[in-house]
Order: C-alpha cells, then structure tokens, then sequence
C-alpha cells in the first residue's frame, strides 16, 4: 500500500495521524481513500498545488499513478516568480 | 574524448553564441509593451486611492465624462461582481486588486480608469472623476495586523490551518506548520544554542519596464490585447475571469519584457483596457508612470521571522525553531507556504517547528518575486548558522557540509530528496580563490547558502522546417531570461543543424498551444522539454522520408549531424536542406508539435561567498567581491545562466543594503520612485564571480534544472555574515542601511 504522509498543518483532520497506508492505483483514488478516512482531508488536498511522488514534485497528479511503494506527500501551496 | 557525464560531447548545447534578441533590442527595434501604435488608439489613466484603507461611499464621473476628448469612463460596477456570482474566493481577489468595489484596501488601490484622445485629456479627466470615501484605520506590518483589536481588512476572514477554527475573524489568513522529532530533546542535545529575530522590509522586483497594455475590443465580444508580462496565457485567463467573458474570447499577444522576477505573473491594466476600449469603440493603451508601479504592484512581503537553532560540539545541527510571519499586503496569500518549506530545507535537521503566518496588510497585493518568500527566512536561518558555526569554532563552508542535504535526505518539507547538488555547490565556493582571498582593514566575509524547488508546469511547442533547411522554433513562453537562445540551442543540439539556422519566437495566444507562465525557473526544463519532443517528432519524419526516397526501411536510416545516413552507407546522405527542399513530394510540410504537463523536476541550490568593506564613520557598506556557485543541472546557454545567477545576487545586494518600501503614518509610500528606493547600479557592485555547477537532472533530457530563483535566496544573510566579520555587528533588520550600520556601531560602543 502507498505510504501517504501528512504535513503538521494537515493533522488536525487525520486525528493527529503522520502517516497512514492507503490502497490506491491513482492519486485521485488516493484521495477518495484519503475522505473516507478522515472526512473533510479530501478538500484540504484538493487545494494542496503540488505532491510529491517519491521525490518528484506535481503539480497536476490527479492522474499520476501510485502503487505499493509510493511514498506521497502533499505540499503546502507555493508560487515561482 | 569519452562522452561521459562531465563532457557529454554536445556540438551546440552549453555554448555561447550571440544572443537572439540583441540586435533589436539595442537599436531600439524591440517592441516592448509600451511601444505599440494602434490608428486611432485612446490614452487610458487610471484613478487610484489616496487613502490606505477607506470604503468608498460613492463615484461620480458626470464631470469626467464630459470633458473634451474623454471617450470613456470605467468603474468597479463595469465588471462582474464575482463574489455575488459565487467565484471562487482566488478569483474574487484577482478581479478586487483589478479594480475595487467597495473598499480600498491600500493606497493606489484601483477605483475607476478614463480613455481620452491624448494623455493630457486622460490625465485630465482622471482628476476630474469625484470619489468619496470613508477613511478607515489601516494596518501596515504584520506586527500592527496581528495586534488583538486590529482593524479588519476582510470582515469574514477565519484564519485557515487553525484547529480548532477561530471563532472570530483576524487579518491572519493562514497558518503553515511543519515539525519532526523532539524539539526539546533536540535542544538539549546541543552544544551551542542561538537565538535571533529578524525584521525585513517588503521590497519591490523592480523591473525597468513599466506594466503597459493595449487593447483593442470588436463589437462581437472578442478583444485582441498586447501587454508585457511574464505569462500572456495567464493573462488572457486571468483578463477573461475579470472581464466575465471566455478565454477564447481573448487573443494576448507578449511584447518584449523589459524583467518581471515574478511581478508580471499578475494583471493590473490589462482587464481595464479591455473595458475601456470596447466602452470607447477604439484601441486603448494604458501605461503605468514609476510612481504607480510603486504604490499598485506586487512587492514581496515585508516579514518577522524568528529562529532558534542548536549544534553539537562537532557542528551537527540538532534542532530548529523557526517562527515567521509574512505581510500579504491586501490580499491573502503571502509566500509564506514556501517559506516554510525552504528556510531549513538545505539541511538534514532531526528536530524541528517550522510555524509561518500569512498575514494581509494595508499595502499592494504581494506578487511573486524569484524564488518567493525563500529569501527572508534563509536570511534569518543563515544568519544564526553563522553566529553557530561562530560560536564552536567551525568554518562556514564546513558547518553547512556537516548537515548538508543530499540524496535520499528527507526533505524539511516532505518527501526525500533525489539527486541534487548541494555539497558540490559548498566545494565549488571553498575551492575557489575568493575562499582564501587577503581581506583588508574593515573587510569581513560573509557565506550563505538557498534551496529553491524550481518548477514544471505546462509547455506546448511547434517546430517548423523551412524549405532551405532553416527551422523556426515556436513557443508560448515570453523570453525574460534567454530562453530563445536556450530553446535554439537544444533545438540545434536535435536537429543537428547550426544554431544561426534556426529562429526561436513567441507566439499569441491563438497561435500556439498553451503555455504556463514564465517563471519558477521552469522554462528552459518544461518548454525545452516541449522543444525537445518536438524536434525528436520531426528526425523521426525526416528518417521516414529518406527512407521512402532510398526505398529502404526506416531502421536502415540514421539521423547524424543533420543528415539521414544510410546505415550500411550505400546511399549518399541526405541533408536537411536536401530533404525540406523536396518535402513536397515526401509527404508535405515539416512541421510538428508537442504539449507536455512536465515531469521530473530538479530542485536547485546555491551557495554564496561575499566580501565587504564597511566604512565605520559613513556605515555605509561596499561590496567589494562576490562569488556565486549554483547548480544549473545542465547549462544550455551558459551566458545566460551566469545572467541569471548574477541577476539574483544583484537584487539580493539591493535588498540587504538599501531597498525597501518606506510609509507615512497614513499609510502613503513615501518612496515611490527610483531616486528615493535605491536599487544598484553596475557602478556600485564588483564582478559577481560565477561558478556554474552542474549536477544533471536525471528527469531532464539535457539535465537542466532551472536557474532563475535560487541566486536570490542567500545574498541577504551572505552580506549580513560578512557584515558581521568585518565590524562585529549583527544586523537583523533589513536593509542594512548606513544609518542602521551606524546605530549598530553606537549601540556596540555605548
């Protein structure tokens, strides 16, 4: 199962949880996972810019895929100048 | 010579040709944003507030309006009112810092625009628009917004990131909160502790060219806009969203850039423009005067920041503290997100609380600015990892290798680290000359370090082959940095053709697929990236058409150095110019397209070495050698990586020592023009030395990794470190002005 790790700021909603495994193919699905596990994750993610899939950084991952090995981060919102 | 990472044997790729653009831009040829003429084309002025926070009770232009040669005359209610249409709260906030509707929330805050027949009638008439307030009380820093009873920018904002919810509403937007280990475990395993606050001042990018944009609406709905800006697809989306229209609706055309660092990701005049013109029934240009890029456009924040670090007796960092918050100005929405994650990320820290506040203000919107919020915590960070390393003795370059990031390191901010050159950066500075360099009477040394993540984003390109061979590089990427020469380079590199045989160029809107902003330094990775799959469409085409002209399979032709060879050489090669000249009969024009969300972004640090000289009885401070290592992954054009790398440490000269935005007690900017917010000039600053370190992105097909921002994120605390070798002084208010210097020096003395 993917290892999806939580910032500080998002543990207010995973019950004071930093990581947690979820089952999922997509990082959309991931998500889906993610609000049936702590109701209301969902949204906060959704307004993340950006997770890192091992290492590498996205800023549109709703369809990258994940698997058993993935390591997933969300980032907190960040802009380039 | 072995082809290995190090000498990878390309022909084009990490050369220095002449740059593209030169010619016409020191002939004045060069059409910036400003310089387009349009028959029949109005002036436009824009009415700005005077007061810093004030809600407006009414706005007359009856008077404007009847002015001779006033054509038309726009307030807020010309546009859609986003929020009573349920807009997401970012967009609202986009089409508010356009044009206000009910409040001013700083000032030059935008109430209403003109369109006359000569900028003397528009200027004119722009006076003569009546607008009545009601003056509030303003806050200006984050100190004044945070204070229990501050006046209120936004009367429903509950901060975010708050558990439980705040009941009430405050000026503070947001909270960012990253922690790991034990933090007080961490401190009592150190040696040394250090303890500092630290103040900086919101200073502003301060690009040379002026915001300038022209429009010129039909009556069908549909409007053409000319604008400099770093990105005319965000400009087009971010005018239709203002507007209430379609993007479609809207073609954007980029004129040259005279700089953006991240300021001209952000509309200002280029809604407003619109309105007027379709108001007026002719093409309008608006063009911003210093003044008003001062008091309306997006500085960077203005910050408190406070940091508390501990090392072992053998310089390993056991725990950090960091606390920050970040002035917003009148809109949420500060860097302090990327502020927390990059203000310790250079280091492999086992404990620590990194807590940042995105606070609004009664100042401009902030804007990005390279590398946004990364230089005011790494001043902060820096700074107390010198007074560190200080204390135990340790030499700066080695303090920072004891805890240096690499490879595999877990990342402040989340996820581990994949290859990344930051040890290489710290030994290119200590092996360099400067490291060991004589320093004389008032000199001192200063060395920081950045981390920026760079970016990827999205990049459409179109290459063409012309009919003698040449070919033309299209791309929706607005050239700041070089990137037409960077794009022609790896183009050349493919195609195996002299880089003077092809010509890179900026398309519109409706010309080219899209093309995400310029910026996060990601144009040369993502763009290129974009160049490069094109030119891979168009060898594999060329291979298939000299195929079909020997009658041979593909896999029998090779593409070599411009020419399809025949692998077993029983036919004679077949240049490009052979092959485009006769492409008619091989299937038509050459030509292709690639579109791509990038991947594989590689994040980029720097390390920085600084010596000044400051002078006890002036305090004021000369930089008297600077040296920059950072690593660009792969230098496709190295003229314009070493731009880059000075450019950043330029501007981050300027913010140590002089830049900032001073105000009144009223709220008025009381230095809004270049006399008075002093940026440097060639005469002020030596030779920023340059080593370019290359650490190839793995993820890249040429290994760049972006080298726009991070140059910008160590000066300040370099400067600083080197200030407080030369007189003993640590500054922690910036800028480290002469008078600050030599308050500094009394207090020492007293």
């Amino acid at each position: 199962m993917a290892q999806v790790h939580f910032s500080a700021g998002l543990r207010d909603l995973t019950g004071g949880l930093a990581q947690v495994e979820v089952e999922a193919t997509t990082v959309r699905r991931l998500v889906a996972a993610l609000e049936e596990m702590f109701p209301g994750l969902g949204d906060r993610l959704s307004e993340a810019s950006s997770v890192a899939i091992n290492g590498e950084i996205f800023t549109d991952a709703e369809f990258e895929p994940v698997d058993s090995d993935s390591e997933v981060h969300f980032l907190d919102i960040f802009q380039g100048g | 010579m072995a082809i290995t990472e190090e000498n990878p044997g390309y022909k084009w790729v990490g050369t220095r040709p002449i740059r593209p653009d030169g010619l016409e831009k020191v002939t004045g040829k060069a059409q910036f944003g400003a310089d387009l003429m349009l028959p029949g084309m109005l002036f436009g002025k824009v009415v700005r507030s005077p007061h810093a926070h004030a809600r407006i009770v009414s706005i007359d232009t009856t008077a404007a309006e009847a002015m001779v040669g006033v054509k038309a005359v726009i307030t807020g209610s010309d546009f859609p009112d986003l929020a009573a249409n349920g807009a997401h709260a970012s967009d609202i906030d986009v089409a508010s810092n356009a044009i206000a509707r009910e409040k001013v929330l700083y000032e030059g805050h935008v109430v209403a625009a003109v369109a006359a027949t000569t900028r003397d009638q528009a200027e004119a008439a722009a006076k003569a628009v009546e607008v009545t307030y009601e003056v509030l009380p303003h806050v200006l820093t984050v100190d004044e917004a945070m204070a229990d009873g501050a006046p209120l920018l936004h009367e429903g904002m509950i901060t975010k990131g708050v558990d439980p919810a705040p009941e009430n509403p405050s000026n503070v937007a947001s909270k960012i909160l990253h922690e790991r280990g034990d933090l007080d475990q961490g401190f009592g395993e150190a040696h040394v502790v250090v303890e500092r606050e630290f103040t900086t001042k919101p200073v502003h990018q301060g690009y040379i060219e002026p915001h300038a944009a022209v429009a010129d609406a039909n009556t069908d709905g549909r409007a053409h806009i000319w604008c400099s800006s770093q990105g005319h697809f965000q400009m087009r989306a971010y005018s239709a969203t203002v507007l209430g229209v379609s993007p479609g609706n809207l073609k954007v055309t980029a004129a040259e850039i005279g700089g953006g660092f991240g300021g001209k990701t952000v509309i200002y005049l280029e809604p407003l423009a619109v309105r007027l013109s379709q108001r007026a029934g002719r093409p309008v240009k608006l063009v911003m005067d210093r003044d008003e890029v001062f008091r309306a456009t997006g500085p960077t924040s203005g910050t408190r920041i406070r940091v508390k670090m501990g090392v072992s007796e053998d310089g390993k960092i056991t725990a950090a503290e960091v606390w920050m918050a970040y002035e917003a100005g009148a809109f949420s929405g500060s860097p302090v997100g990327a502020a927390g994650m990059t203000a310790i990320a250079c280091y492999d820290i086992p404990n620590f609380v990194v807590e940042g506040y995105d606070v609004v203000c009664n100042k401009p919107r902030v804007a990005a600015y390279r590398a946004p919020g990364a230089p005011m915590a790494a001043f902060a960070v820096e700074s107390v990892l010198d007074e560190l390393a200080r204390d135990i003795g340790m030499d700066p370059i080695d303090i920072r290798l004891a805890n240096a990031a690499v490879e595999g390191t877990q990342a402040s901010y989340g996820p581990k680290f994949p290859r990344i050159g930051f040890v290489e950066t710290l030994e290119a500075i200590k092996d360099h000359p400067n490291y060991t360099a004589d320093l004389g009477p008032n000199q001192g040394r200063g060395v920081s370090a950045g981390f920026w993540f760079n970016a990827g984003m999205m990049s459409s390109a179109t290459v063409h082959i012309n009919e003698n061979g040449s070919a033309t590089v299209v791309t929706g990427s607005p050239d700041i940095g070089g990137s037409r020469q960077s794009m022609a380079l790896m183009a050349a590199e493919e195609l195996g053709i002299p880089y003077e045989s092809i010509k890179a160029v900026v398309a519109d809107t409706e010309t080219v697929g899209f093309n995400d902003v310029t910026g996060g330094s990601r144009v040369t990775l993502a763009t290129g990236a974009a160049v490069v799959d094109a030119c891979r469409i168009i060898v594999e085409d060329l291979r298939a058409r000299a195929a079909k002209t020997w009658d041979v399979e593909v896999d029998q032709v090779e593409w070599v150095e411009g020419q399809a060879q025949h692998v077993e050489g029983t036919q004679p090669p077949l240049s490009l110019n052979d092959l485009a000249a006769k492409s008619g009969r091989t299937g038509g024009p050459i030509s292709a397209n690639a579109s791509l969300n990038s991947r594989g972004v590689g994040a980029g640090f720097s390390t920085q070495l600084c010596d000044v000289e400051v002078d006890p009885e002036t305090g004021v401070t000369r930089v008297v050698r600077y040296l920059t290592a950072q690593d660009a992954g792969r230098a496709i054009s190295p003229d314009y990586v070493e731009g880059q790398m000075q450019g950043g440490v330029v501007q981050g000269i300027g913010w140590a020592l002089n830049e900032e935005y001073i105000h009144n007690p009223d709220g008025v900017m009381e230095n809004p023009s270049f006399l008075d917010y002093r940026i440097p000039v060639a005469s002020d600053l030596p030779m920023i030395d340059c080593a370019i370190v290359e650490v190839p992105n793995p993820a890249h097909p040429y290994g760049v990794r972006g080298v726009g921002e991070v140059g910008i994120v160590p000066p300040m605390a370099a400067v600083g470190n080197a200030i407080r070798d030369a007189i003993d002084v640590r500054m922690t208010d910036l800028p480290m002005s002469p008078v600050r210097i030599l308050e500094a020096l009394n207090e020492q003395s007293d």
